[in-house]
Order: structure tokens, then sequence, then C-alpha cells
């Protein structure tokens, strides 16, 4: 299968990435090559078998729903890129309020 | 006296005949980074002043007659991956550049309660994704044995670290092979847990169902010492598993009697380096004498290994590294318009080229009318994977393969083709895709003068089997004492 530019344009608005154009066309070629390396799998014969998630096949894993101290505010703040304190700032996310 | 090529047990044994201190031991490390780590590039940072108090500290608890733990006053090394309270967490990416950890990996917190010394943060492939420490934003690590040649990944700086005395020992990552082939490039011990045996919380996640913790050394005795102190089950990793593990200190050195190995006739034969092929036949030769049995067994599927492994780890990872979009921590662009150029432009600015290709393959395998074909396959494949080692080890208690068909490459040689260094890591990806334990170690030399490992592989939780077919092996061979320095 061939991958098109407007397929890594596609991908890279999904991935919410900002690409230069230079990257894109890197892309297109590279991204190609690795997803027809991976075509090899449709040799082998899956019918029936399950998948498999997870080395460690557990479920539903649980523990005791008991408060414990958490990071508290000042740590948890300590590395956001824009902060007034007591909030993560963001920029205005609801056009016209 | 030189400490540097002490082993950990020496080192500890030093200290407790009142020989040296834990300070003379950390400043001498000190002192090596000092001096070698110009031409290496191991480390990220090291924390002089840190790594001395806590030293003194030791020192001072041993004075005081107060009991010690069980790596009193012996520097490790840390892959910067994982989370130490105060320390930069950068993962080799712009992406966090700024970000200091608000607190300890369980990993980190095991090392202290043990009175280990954290030395320093060591280099690696962005995000833990590469073969060679080339992806890293910041610098290049060479391999100590030849500084033309890269040291693998992508825990480079660690194995490199230990390969160039700069500490004893140190921790790495392993998702498809990050921990053994560097230890193979570099001439050293690499060891990969069983899956859920050490806890990852505080590693910063790349592919949440293939990452596992585990320890570099220049012997197995000091590897197993390492993962003994770092095992164990911690509540806050949901795959972090109960289960028993003996006290290797005791047990590791018994051979196993009968000892029955497993090997793989394709692994010795085309698109394998001639002196990678020789090496391990003669290792295998060395386990006969020592009365092990050697038989052939079939993987019939571990050739969709790379394939597979490149369709999971990248979907896992696009999902992982969502949340890196510059609101709670990490990079933000300056200039932007709404909230998702916000998102783009910094996820744009703050990653490299690797990481994005990860980003955007897993996007696009997750991608609707995609999935089915590519992460659904993928995950039936890894189910066959798995159930080839299930049925191997019917028959064989361990298996023994090359860790890499080449040894070390040069840097730049393969930067170029993604998929070419994707293929270094064609026989150590099915341990991740199965979640077995695996361990590299040095067997042998090439002909232009770098270090070739071996690899065992053993079934789930047989982790100490794996550690004392390896201390076998190590025991009648003197490969482990080759220095490359």
């Amino acid at each position: 299968m061939k991958l098109t530019l407007s397929d890594v344009q596609k991908v890279a608005k999904l991935s919410r990435l900002k690409l230069a154009e230079d990257e894109q066309v890197r892309y297109v070629e590279q991204l190609g090559q690795i997803l027809n390396y991976v075509e090899l799998l449709n040799e082998v014969d899956t019918d029936g078998v399950e998948p498999m998630a997870h080395a460690a096949e557990l479920t539903n894993v649980f523990r005791a729903d008991v408060p414990k101290p958490s990071l508290d505010r000042q740590a948890a703040l300590s590395n956001a890129p824009k902060s007034d304190g007591k909030y993560f700032l963001v920029p205005q996310i609801l056009e016209g309020a | 006296m030189s400490l540097i090529s002490k082993s950990v047990t020496e080192l500890l044994d030093l200290q407790s005949r009142g020989e040296t201190s834990a300070v003379a031991i950390v400043q001498e490390h000190l002192n090596r980074i000092q001096s070698g780590d110009s031409q290496v590039q191991a480390f990220l940072g090291h924390d002089a002043e840190g790594a001395l108090q806590a030293a003194a500290a030791v020192d001072q608890k041993r004075a005081a007659g107060q009991p010690l733990g069980r790596l009193a006053g012996v520097p490790v090394a840390i892959k910067d991956n994982l989370c130490v309270t105060g320390w930069k967490a950068t993962c080799a990416s712009k992406m966090l550049e700024k970000f200091t950890a608000p607190y300890d990996a369980h990993v980190i917190e095991r090392l202290k309660a043990e009175d280990a010394i954290l030395i320093g943060r060591t280099n690696l492939d962005e995000f833990a994704m590469g073969s060679s420490c080339e992806n890293s934003a910041y610098q290049q690590t060479h391999n100590p044995w030849n500084l033309e040649c890269a040291p693998g990944g992508s825990s480079g700086g660690s194995a490199a670290a230990v390969a160039a005395g700069m500490a004893p020992v140190s921790l790495g990552s392993d998702t498809g092979g990050s921990i053994r082939q560097p230890a193979s490039f570099c001439g050293i011990v690499g060891f990969k847990p069983t899956y859920g045996r050490v806890s990852r919380y505080g590693l910063i996640a790349f592919a949440s169902s293939l990452d596992q913790v585990g320890p570099f050394a220049r012997n197995v005795s000091d590897a197993a010492l390492l993962f003994q102190s770092i095992a164990g089950h911690d509540g806050r990793d949901s795959t972090s598993v109960e289960a028993p593990l003996a006290n290797l200190t005791e047990t590791l050195d018994q051979p196993l009697q009968g000892l029955r190995i497993g090997i793989v006739d394709e692994h010795f034969g085309d698109g394998v380096d001639a002196d990678v092929v020789h090496s391990v036949q003669s290792a295998i030769e060395v386990y006969r004498r020592l009365g092990a049995t050697v038989t052939s067994v079939k993987l019939p599927n571990a050739r969709y290994g790379v394939a597979a492994y490149y369709v999971i780890a990248p979907c896992e990872a696009s999902s992982n590294l969502a949340r890196y979009d510059g609101v709670h921590y990490g990079h933000r662009a300056q200039s932007f318009g709404n909230l998702v150029e916000m998102y783009e432009a910094s996820r744009g600015e703050g990653f490299g080229d690797e990481v994005k290709r990860r980003i955007m393959i897993g996007t696009y395998a997750l991608s609707s009318g995609y999935y089915d074909a590519y992460y659904l396959k993928s995950m039936k494949v890894r189910r066959k994977i798995a159930n080839d080692f299930t049925e191997a080890f019917g028959e064989v208690d361990v298996i023994l393969t090359p860790t890499c068909p080449t040894p070390a490459f040069r840097i730049g040689e393969l930067a170029a083709d993604p998929l070419q260094m994707y293929l270094n890591d064609i026989y150590t990806i099915g341990a991740n895709l199965a979640g077995l334990p695996a361990i590299s170690l040095p067997c042998g030399m090439s002909s232009s003068g770098l270090p070739i490992g071996m690899q065992l592989l053993g079934p789930a939780f047989e982790d100490e089997r794996v550690l004392r077919a390896a201390r076998m092996f190590e025991q009648a061979t003197d490969w482990h004492t080759k220095r490359a320095y």
C-alpha cells in the first residue's frame, strides 16, 4: 500500500503534531517503508487466535479504597509551563466566551 | 588501590573491613566521570554534592553501628527516564528539558532504602526509542570500546557508564531490547526481568505492556544483587505481580544440574555476523562441557516479531505520549493561535524525529479503518509468538541466542534507515512481547575488538533460572573480565 502526503497530513493532525513540509515529505517515504514491512504480518494465519494485549494478563486489579496522601499542589504545579500558583493556565478554550 | 574496577561485592566487603569508605568510593567514581565522560558522554548530568552527602551518611551509619542496606555505598547510575525527586528527568527529549521529578520511582525508593548512592542521570535515545543513542536530543554517547561506535540503545548511557568504569552498576529500561542490546555492544551484563517483577511506577512510559526496568553490571552476581534490590510487588503499578523470588545471593552460584538448553537454527544462518556465530557456538560448547544438553527448538513465528513490535510499541507510545500537551508539564510553544495549535506546536517543537515517527505510526495503526489490520493483527501474532515460547519451554529450560546479529555498529551507519535500525532488535523483542526474563552477557570478541553478547531466555518468573544459567557460564569463562579501559 502506498502512503500519500495527504495520509501523512491527516495522521499528523490526529497526532496533534505540527510538521514542517520537509518532515512531511520524509515521513511519506519512511512511514511507507515501515508499513510495507509490517505487511509481513499478513503471512500469519491468525484465525481463531485470541489477541494478546499484555504480557501480564491480569484483570480487575483492585486495591483497598483508602485515602492516602498525594502530590501536594505546589509540587504538582512545579513543572507547569504556566500557572498562577493555584491552577494550570491554558489559552481560552471556548470561542466567544 | 583503585576502586574503579571493583565489583559490587568487593566494594561492600572493602567497606565492611574498613579498608575504604563510601565517600572514597563515590569520589573515585566522580573523578572518573570528570576525566572520562567528555569522551564517552554517558551522563546527561551528575549530582556530585548529593552523592557525596549520601555517601557520608552511609559512612556515619556504619560508624554508629547502625544496620546498612544491601547496596550501602555503591554508586548507581540512573537512566534519565526514571524519576528521582529533585533531579531532572528529561528522557533525552527537548519536551522534558525543564522537567524536575516531584517524586521517586519505585526502583529509586528501593535503591535509597538499600543505601545505594545515586550518582547521575544517563543518556538514552529520546523516550527510549532507538538502538544507538543517536536519537538523544542532547548528546551522542560513544562506545567505550571504540569511540566511533554506538553504545547501543536505548539505555546506551547506562551501559557505557558501567563499561567505562564510571559506575559499577546502573539501571536501564527495556521495551524491545534496550537493556540487552547496549549490554551486548558494551561488553557487560544486562538483565530484563520478567514483566511485572519490577514496578514501573516512576518510569516514564513508552510502551506500557512491554516496558521493564532492569540492571546493568560487569558480572552476573552484581546484576542479580541489583535486580533483587528493585524487584517486588508495588500496588502503584497495577501490572506489578506478587511472585516469590529466591534469595539469589544464596542460590546464584549453584550450577543447574541437567540444564537443557534450546537453540534456534535460524539464529546461526544468513544475516548474522560470522564472529557472532562463532562466539555463540563456542559458548554452547562451554555449556556442553558443563553437562548441559543442547537441542534445537522451533520458534516459527519469531520472524514476525519485529513487525508485530513496530505496530504494538508505537500504538502504545502514541497513547502514552498524548500526555505531552504543553499544559501540565513539558514544553509549551511560544506562539500559537488557539488551544489545538498550542498542542500541535508544542509537540512539533518538543519531540524529535524518531518519536514523531513512532507517534505517527501508532496513530495511523489505531485510526479508524486500520485498527483491525494493524493493531488487532499484531496482538494476535504476539499471542502466537508467546505460544511458541511456551511450547519450546516444554522441552528446554532456557533458550540461548545471540543478543544481536552484529557487534556494535558505527555511529551514523544506520541513522538514515529506520527499518534497518529496527531489525537490530530481532532477537531481543520476543522476550518483551511474551514478558519473559532475558539476560545478555559477554561471550566473545569480534576480530575488530568489539564485544559480543549472548542472550539467555527463560519462562516467565524463572528469573532465578536465567541468572543461574548465566552465572554458570561466567564461572567457567573470563569474557566478563575484559575491560574497555
